[in-house]
Order: structure tokens, then C-alpha cells, then sequence
């Protein structure tokens, strides 16, 4: 199908949004002749592999044909009513694995769909617009919390304003988004953009309330007593200490704080910025934490991880990048003690023997004595997961925990306590921003069915 | 190399690819670069008295990433004076006198006028010359082109006043915009033309500036129907040709136009009847080098075949054949190769919307193929033919993205033929023999 003639044709260079310098981002929307030729390429396939393969089914054929026939607004309605966050999800998905892990060309052409970017280029017309394709429902009277403003929180929200539900979104700290907004590798996605898409669920009517430190003030019980329905959508707060002598020392620190200070006080981060590099952790936040300390002009920069490749939790794409970017992959090697007089100076870690496999299934890497290998540091970040904050949660009656996870109902996303939903990291240990949209959007549709029957 | 040399109603070309009339052989220039790309002949930018032409004058229709599938233009004859033109045909003449170089002529439908103009033509030196009396815009209203080509009676008084004064074979080029090609063609053959030429261009509108809302091309805000060609005509000009080469009373042989731009496209119209090829949008697209590939893909498939140019011609006309003479015991169901499926369900969704609901789906795990699904056919079904349903229509495989993976396989059961009209002669009413009965008519 061809591309409506009416449609402006855009400059090929440079390619708009396209930020030059070590930040710059990695991938660019389609345009021009390369949307030609992949809009057209994509064969509009019947119950869409790629789509199926989508966490918030994103109705992938529908949004490409759209763009193929000059349809932008269509493209972007239909992206941003399965997913809200559709436009930092088109950049910080691992689509590799997900959409376009699943497109059929790659078994006869060897090559998926760009499905991300063209995702990107029907939601930059959004953006350029600055207001969404959709607004709110007819309003139901009812009041719903969401504690957390992250993606799950923002999806939940702004379904249930869709739904007619009238939301208030609080968030512990000063500038919503959550990881969106402060744990994104900055090549990928900018804070800003997060910001925008704040904006884009406020314009639907949500309330945000910022500094709100929930079950400090206001109680649990306050909030519940004074909501038809409360989403959870706290995160997972905590870091992963290192666990080892020395992580105290000044010149340690945690990988989403060092992300987060680039992001939000680039300047700082800068002065701040190590010369010699050690990441510990095998992680995507492991490699996001690398990837921008080498960017940031470091030297060197080492990844110590205590398993081996094949069990490395980042994906392949992004060992690629860390790769591609000169950093240096340590396997099978694991700290044991941080020196240093005054600040960190170095990091000792031996060789990871991996014994029998663990209550996760994956082998135990246990240090071996007499192995010592030395890594002169003058910056080490930890970037070993971070932890459900079950005592925050604690004024909730019925919650129930597992394995440092909120419990909820697969179907529902509905707590033990039949007025409290939850989704996002805190109920499945961590995930991608695109799995927490699709929990906070059937979150929501969950509470609005809840509340409609009652 | 198979022997592509022409001898086309006496006009003699060392292959059978000639420039059909139109911008490619506006001039010298480009007809002189045509030949030493290997170009067999040019038929000249039509010559008549010189007009003047609007801008813009071109418009084309995309399919996908293909650009101009289909094109239409408003463009009329040369808008170069008749003794530049002749005078360019005699330099190239001499250049090249082994090539073919026909002179198209179109000028007022007055005797004089034609006499005049087709003895400058052959005073030129021109191998033939061919009538416009097809072109579909312009000239038209002004009482030539196609407006000859539509009345048979005007066809053949012009074509009779051209061979008055020709000593050099006449060709009658013809419009398509008839209902129907023979009677024109006949009246063209029985005023004595030499030879005839199909398809000029189709009419048309080829699309609206939405923004604007002016018919496209556009000329300051506004548009006129204009002549349509490329790949897309190709199968109404092989209709066309294939009528006129097989009709009875036309003895002449037919040059094809219409949408030629391979070998394969010319070998379809030789197969059909067609003795010689005229090209022009695939020119305009391309430039004069694709008649290299034309030339060697056409010889190659000839000596691969076992076949001369001669030989090739009109093979398959014997094969074109009214509706009620088609075998009726003929059936042929859908096959899917499963080891070339890329689980898009293209086939299952045009079956069960458009067609005749005989493509179901079915997990990977049941089709006893060896190794996991791939990605993209994990979770969902997997497209099978139900045999008893499927009528053998084709569209499954013409959907089908991935060459070779459905095939229509022969499940007649029976070499016996049995045709619509075998049956009316044997006093039967046809039933459907294994196929599932359908409660709703269809057409």
C-alpha cells in the first residue's frame, strides 16, 4: 500500500530527536523511504505473533498499516490505548525478545520488522502533538488511589481516568515517573520524556501528589478509608547491599543512583565521573551502569559477575552493548572485600566456583580461597537488584508476601485485601517497564469492574 | 543465444524489442542512445502538426514499495516541428540500418494531410510507419487518436487513405477504450494495414491530491482524464492481444504493448501471438539498459526450452478458451508446506473472509512435524487445508508471502474431460463431484 501522497515528507537529516554525542540515542524513528519500505514490508499478519508476544498486546499490524496509509494519529491511538507508555516502551523495550523476537520474517528474511521504531514514529506524532488521541471516560464519582507513579502506576492510572474513575497518584519522591523517569540508560530513553508522558496521564484528569510517603503520612488506613479502591505500585525501593568489607567507603555506590544523577544533574555526574570502573552484577541495570560510565569517559570499566555468560540475567543485545562500548565482562568472579585509605581503591574478588543449583534453580557460585584478583577503582557500583520495602507495606491489612513479592491474583492483580490491587515490580520482582504497564492497565479494568458491581 | 532476429511484416529488427512511441523516443538523441543499448527498433514519437503541452503531465500509482505499478500521462503528440523529426529519423537511419525505425503518425483526419505526411515519412526513410489511433486525451476531441481507433469505420477509411500513398509497411496502432478490440482491429486488417499495435493506453484518472483535492497530474489546480499504462495494463493488453491474434479474419501480425518490462512479459505476449514488443513506461522507469536482461532472458529461456522466437509464438494460444469449454472434472486443492510456514495466517484469513472457508488452524504439536514451533507459531494455530472444503481457487497460495509453500495439488481422480458444453450436449445439468455442497449461492 502506498503511503498517502499527502503526507510532508520529512528531511533526511537529520534525523529529528537525534541527539549528537556519547548520549546520543541509540535508534531513531522510521521515516521516509525506510518507512516506505518497512511498513510495507510488514505482511499484516492474522493474530499477530508480534502482538501476542506483547505484554500490553499492542495491536501491531493495525498501528504499521495506519502508518502505511499516512494514518499517524490512528497509529499512535492504537499504540497508546494498549499501553500507555507506548512511546518509552517503543524505546526501552527489549522488542528483541518480545515483538519482534516473534515476527514471522525472521523465518524467511532473517529480519524482524523494526517494530520499537516504528512504534516510536507513530508515537513522536503524540508527541509533536503534545496531547493524546483520547481523553477521558464520563466520570463514575468514584475515587481510586495509586501509591507510585511509575509505568505501573502512570498505566493504571490513566485506564481508570479512561474508565471514568477519578484517580489521585502518589509518589514518594519529588519528580514522578519512577524508573522511567530516573532509571532509564540515558541513550535510550531522557528524563523528560518520562516527564512528558506524566503529563499525558495529568491531562487526563489524574491528581499527583509528589513527597507523599504513604503509611508515614498519610496512614494506609487514612488512604483506604477516604478510596473506593487502592493500586499498588511501589517498586522495589531497596538496593542490594554488596555484603562485603569496605562497601561504606566513599566512591561505592549504588547503579540506579549513579543513573539517576546523570540523568537529573548530568553536570554533577560528570565531575564525579570514575576513571577506573567496577560494576558488579550481571543485570540490564548492571550494563546500563557501565555502558554510562564509559560514556561518561572512564578509562576502564569492569563488570564482575559471579556466574557465567549463559546465566548473565541482561539480554544478549545488551552484552552487546557493553561489549561494543569497550567495557571488560569478568565471569565466574566475585568481590570478597573493598580497600581503600580514604575512598574506594580497589576492588578484590576471587574466582566463583559454581556449585549445585540454588532455591531459584540457578547454580551457587561460592568464592575460591587463594584466587584473590585486585581491580584498581576509583568508583564501584552495585548492581545486584533491588528489594521489595515489605515494611512500608505493613499498615495494610491481608496483604500477603512471597518470596520478596506482593501476592496477588494472577487474573485480577488483587491482593488479599479486596480494596488493595497491586502490579508492576513489586509483584513480579522486577521486570520490564512494558510488564508493569500491562499489570497497572488490568489492574485497573479489574478495579473498575470490581467497583461497577458493587 | 537463441536467434532473436524479426521480420515483422517486412520491417526487419535484430531482436524483437522496439521503443513503443512515446517520450523515450522523443528524439534522435535518445532513439541513437536506445540503439547502442540494443534496442531492436523505435517507434517514433508520434508526428503530427506540433502542439503545445500543459505541465505537469505525469502521474503515477504505488503499490507498496513499487513505484508507478501503474502511470498515466496527459501528454500529447511531438511538440517538435515534422522537419526536426524527420530530419532526426534519417541520421539515425543511417546510423543504424540494421535497426527498425517506424514513424507514428497521427494528423487531421483530412486525405491530403495523411498522404502528405506518411510520403515525408518514407522519404525519410523510415523501415514503417504506425497510425496513432489510439491515444486516449487530447487529441481525442480534437477529432484524432483515439477517436478514430472507437468508430472501425474511421479506422479503416485512414488506414485505407495511409496505404494509398505507402510504399513501406503500415501498422494501426489501437485504443484500448472499445468494447470490444476485434472490430476495430478487423477494419484496420480489411482496409489493408500490415500489421497491427495494442494497447495504446487505458483512460483514466490516476488519483486525487487530497490536501488540494486536484485530480492528479495536476495542472494549477486542476486535472483531466490521461492515458494509462505499466505493469498494471499488462493483463488487459494481454487479454486484448491474444483476442485479435486469434481471430480469424485478422491475418496480420500484431505488435503487443501494454505493460512490457521483462523477458517474461514479452514471452507471455509472444506466446499469445504477439510477433513483436513495444516498450515505453518500463523505459521511463528504468532507462534504455533494461532491454539487456530482455534480450538475454528471453534468449536464455528459448534455449532452455528448445524453442525459437518463431516457434514460441502463439504456443499457448490453443490454450485460451471459452468458459464452457473448461474441464468441469478438473480439481485441485490447496497444499501448505508447513516446513516453509512462517505462521503469518495470511492464507487463513483470506480463506475464511474472502473465500470458501477451507483453511482451519491447528496446533503445532498435531502436524507431527519434527522440532519445536517457531517463535511465531507458538501459542497460536497453525493454517491447514480442509480438503473437503477447499474448492481449489488459488487465493491461499497467491496471499501466501513465502515462495513455494502452497502449492495446488491434482485431485481429479480422472483424465477424462468434461466440459460445460459436453454436458449441454449430452442433455446434463454439471454437479460438483466431492465438493462440499454450499447452502448460499455465490457468483
Amino acid at each position: 500500500m502506498a503511503q498517502s501522497t499527502t503526507a510532508a515528507a520529512p528531511a533526511l537529516h537529520p534525523v529529528p530527536g537525534w541527539r549528537a554525542g556519547p548520549f546520543a540515542e541509540l535508534a531513531g524513528p522510521v521515516e521516509g523511504a525506510e518507512l516506505v519500505g518497512e511498513v510495507n514490508r510488514c505482511l499484516y499478519c492474522h493474530d499477530a505473533p508480534c502482538t501476542r508476544a506483547c505484554p500490553t498486546g499492542i495491536d501491531v499490524p493495525a498501528f504499521i498499516r495506519k502508518l502505511a496509509t499516512g494514518n499517524r494519529r490512528g497509529a499512535a491511538r492504537v499504540i497508546l490505548e494498549a499501553n500507555i507508555l507506548g512511546a518509552s516502551c517503543a524505546r526501552v523495550c527489549p522488542t528483541e525478545v518480545l515483538c519482534e523476537g516473534a515476527c514471522v520474517h525472521l523465518l524467511d528474511q532473517g529480519r524482524p520488522i523494526p517494530i520499537g521504531r516504528l512504534q516510536r514514529t507513530a508515537t513522536d506524532w503524540a508527541l509533536a502533538r503534545g496531547c493524546l488521541p483520547f481523553g477521558p471516560g464520563k466520570a463514575t464519582g468514584r475515587r481510586v488511589a495509586v501509591v507510585g507513579a511509575g509505568p505501573a502506576g502512570l498505566a493504571c492510572a490513566a485506564e481508570l481516568a479512561r474508565l471514568g474513575e477519578s484517580v489521585t497518584m502518589y509518589d514518594a519522591r519529588e519528580r514522578p515517573g519512577g524508573l522511567s523517569t530516573h532509571g532509564m540508560a540515558e541513550y535510550k530513553m531522557t528524563a523528560d520524556l518520562a516527564l512528558r508522558e506524566v503529563e499525558w496521564v495529568t491531562g487526563l484528569g489524574v491528581e499527583l501528589k509528589l513527597g507523599q510517603r504513604i503509611g508515614e503520612e498519610p496512614a494506609w488506613g487514612t488512604l483506604l478509608a477516604a478510596h473506593d479502591a487502592l493500586f499498588l505500585a511501589v517498586g522495589l525501593p531497596r538496593a542490594v547491599a554488596l555484603g562485603v568489607p569496605g562497601e561504606t567507603l566513599p566512591g561505592v555506590r549504588q547503579a540506579l543512583d549513579f543513573i539517576e544523577e546523570l540523568k537529573l544533574d548530568p553536570a554533577r555526574a560528570k565531575r564525579a565521573a570514575g576513571r577506573r570502573v567496577v560494576v558488579v552484577g550481571g543485570g540490564n541495570t548492571a550494563v546500563d551502569a557501565a555502558t554510562q560510565a564509559k560514556r561518561l569517559g572512564a578509562e576502564r570499566v569492569t563488570v564482575v559477575y559471579r556466574r557465567g555468560l549463559g546465566e548473565m540475567p541482561a539480554f544478549r543485545y545488551e552484552i552487546d552493548l557493553l561489549r561494543g562500548d569497550g567495557c571488560e565482562l569478568r565471569l565466574e568472579t566475585m568481590p570478597v572485600r573493598i580497600e581503600g585509605r580514604r575512598r574506594v581503591e580497589r576492588i578484590v574478588c576471587q574466582r566463583a566456583e559454581l556449585g549445585g543449583p540454588g532455591p531459584d534453580g540457578r547454580r551457587v557460585p561460592r568464592a575460591v580461597p587463594g584466587t584473590d584478583l585486585a581491580i584498581e577503582a576509583d568508583l564501584v557500583i552495585a548492581a545486584l537488584g533491588q528489594r521489595l520495602d515489605e515494611g512500608a507495606l505493613a499498615g495494610i491489612p491481608g496483604l500477603a508476601f512471597a518470596n520478596g513479592r506482593v501476592v496477588v491474583d494472577a487474573a485480577t492483580r488483587r491482593t488479599g485485601n479486596p480494596k488493595v490491587w497491586a502490579g508492576g515490580d513489586c509483584v513480579n520482582g522486577g521486570a520490564e517497564a512494558v510488564h508493569a504497564v500491562a499489570d497497572g492497565r488490568e489492574a485497573a479494568r479489574s478495579i473498575h469492574a470490581a467497583l461497577s458491581e458493587a | 543465444m537463441a536467434d532473436l532476429s524479426l521480420d515483422f511484416c517486412g520491417i526487419r529488427s535484430p531482436n524483437p524489442f522496439w521503443l513503443a512511441s512515446g517520450p523515450p523516443t522523443n528524439s534522435g538523441d535518445q532513439v541513437a542512445r536506445a540503439f547502442e543499448a540494443g534496442w531492436g527498433g523505435a517507434v517514433w514519437k508520434t508526428i503530427g502538426e506540433p502542439i503545445v503541452n500543459v505541465s505537469s503531465r505525469y502521474g503515477g500509482l504505488d503499490l507498496g514499495t513499487a513505484r508507478m505499478a501503474g502511470f498515466n500521462n496527459v501528454e500529447l503528440i511531438t511538440d517538435r516541428p515534422m522537419e526536426v523529426n524527420f530530419r532526426e529519423i534519417t541520421e539515425v537511419k543511417k546510423r543504424f540500418p540494421d535497426r527498425a525505425v517506424i514513424a507514428s503518425l497521427m494528423v487531421e483526419s483530412k486525405r491530403a494531410a495523411w498522404h502528405d505526411v506518411v510520403a515525408r515519412s518514407q522519404d525519410a526513410g523510415a523501415d514503417g510507419i504506425e497510425l496513432n489511433f489510439g491515444c486516449p486525451h487530447g487529441m481525442s476531441e480534437r477529432g484524432m487518436g483515439a477517436a478514430v481507433g472507437q468508430v472501425p469505420e474511421y479506422c479503416g477509411r485512414i488506414t485505407g487513405w495511409a496505404k494509398e500513398r505507402a510504399k513501406i509497411p503500415v501498422i494501426v496502432k489501437l485504443t484500448p477504450n472499445v468494447t470490444d478490440i476485434v472490430r476495430p482491429a478487423r477494419a484496420a486488417a480489411a482496409a489493408g494495414a500490415d500489421a497491427l499495435s495494442l494497447i495504446n493506453t487505458v483512460n483514466s484518472l490516476i488519483g486525487v491530491d487530497l490536501d488540494t483535492l486536484a485530480p492528479l497530474p495536476t495542472v494549477r489546480g486542476q486535472g483531466s482524464h490521461g492515458g494509462y499504462c505499466g505493469p498494471a495494463v499488462k493483463p488487459i493488453a494481454l487479454h486484448m492481444v491474444s483476442t485479435v491474434c486469434g481471430d480469424r479474419e485478422i491475418r496480420v501480425p500484431v505488435s503487443a504493448i501494454g505493460g512490457i518490462a521483462t523477458w517474461r512479459d514479452a514471452a507471455e505476449f509472444i506466446a499469445l501471438g504477439a510477433a513483436s514488443l513495444q516498450v515505453c513506461t518500463a523505459v521511463m522507469h528504468h532507462g534504455f539498459r533494461i532491454v539487456e536482461d530482455m534480450i538475454d532472458g528471453l534468449s536464455a529461456y528459448l534455449d532452455e526450452k528448445g524453442l525459437t522466437l518463431a516457434s514460441l509464438r502463439g504456443k499457448a494460444a490453443k490454450n485460451v478458451r471459452r468458459w464452457e469449454e473448461l474441464d468441469l472434472n478438473y480439481r485441485v486443492v490447496a497444499a501448505i508446506d508447513h516446513r516453509r510456514c512462517i505462521g503469518c495466517q495470511l492464507c487463513y484469513v483470506a480463506c475464511n473472509d474472502g473465500a470458501h472457508q477451507a483453511i482451519g488452524l491447528r496446533p503445532w504439536a498435531e502436524l507431527g512435524i519434527e522440532g519445536p514451533a517457531p517463535a511465531s507459531m507458538t501459542g497460536a494455530g497453525v493454517p491447514v487445508i480442509i480438503e473437503d472444503a477447499c474448492v481449489g481457487c488459488n487465493l491461499c497460495s497467491l496471499v501466501c508471502p513465502v515462495p513455494g509453500c502452497i502449492r495446488m495439488e491434482d485431485r481429479s481422480g480422472t483424465a477424462d474431460r468434461k466440459s460445460f458444453l459436453d454436458y449441454q450436449a449430452a442433455g446434463e445439468t454439471p454437479r460438483a463431484a466431492g465438493q462440499r455442497q454450499r447452502k448460499t449461492g455465490e457468483g
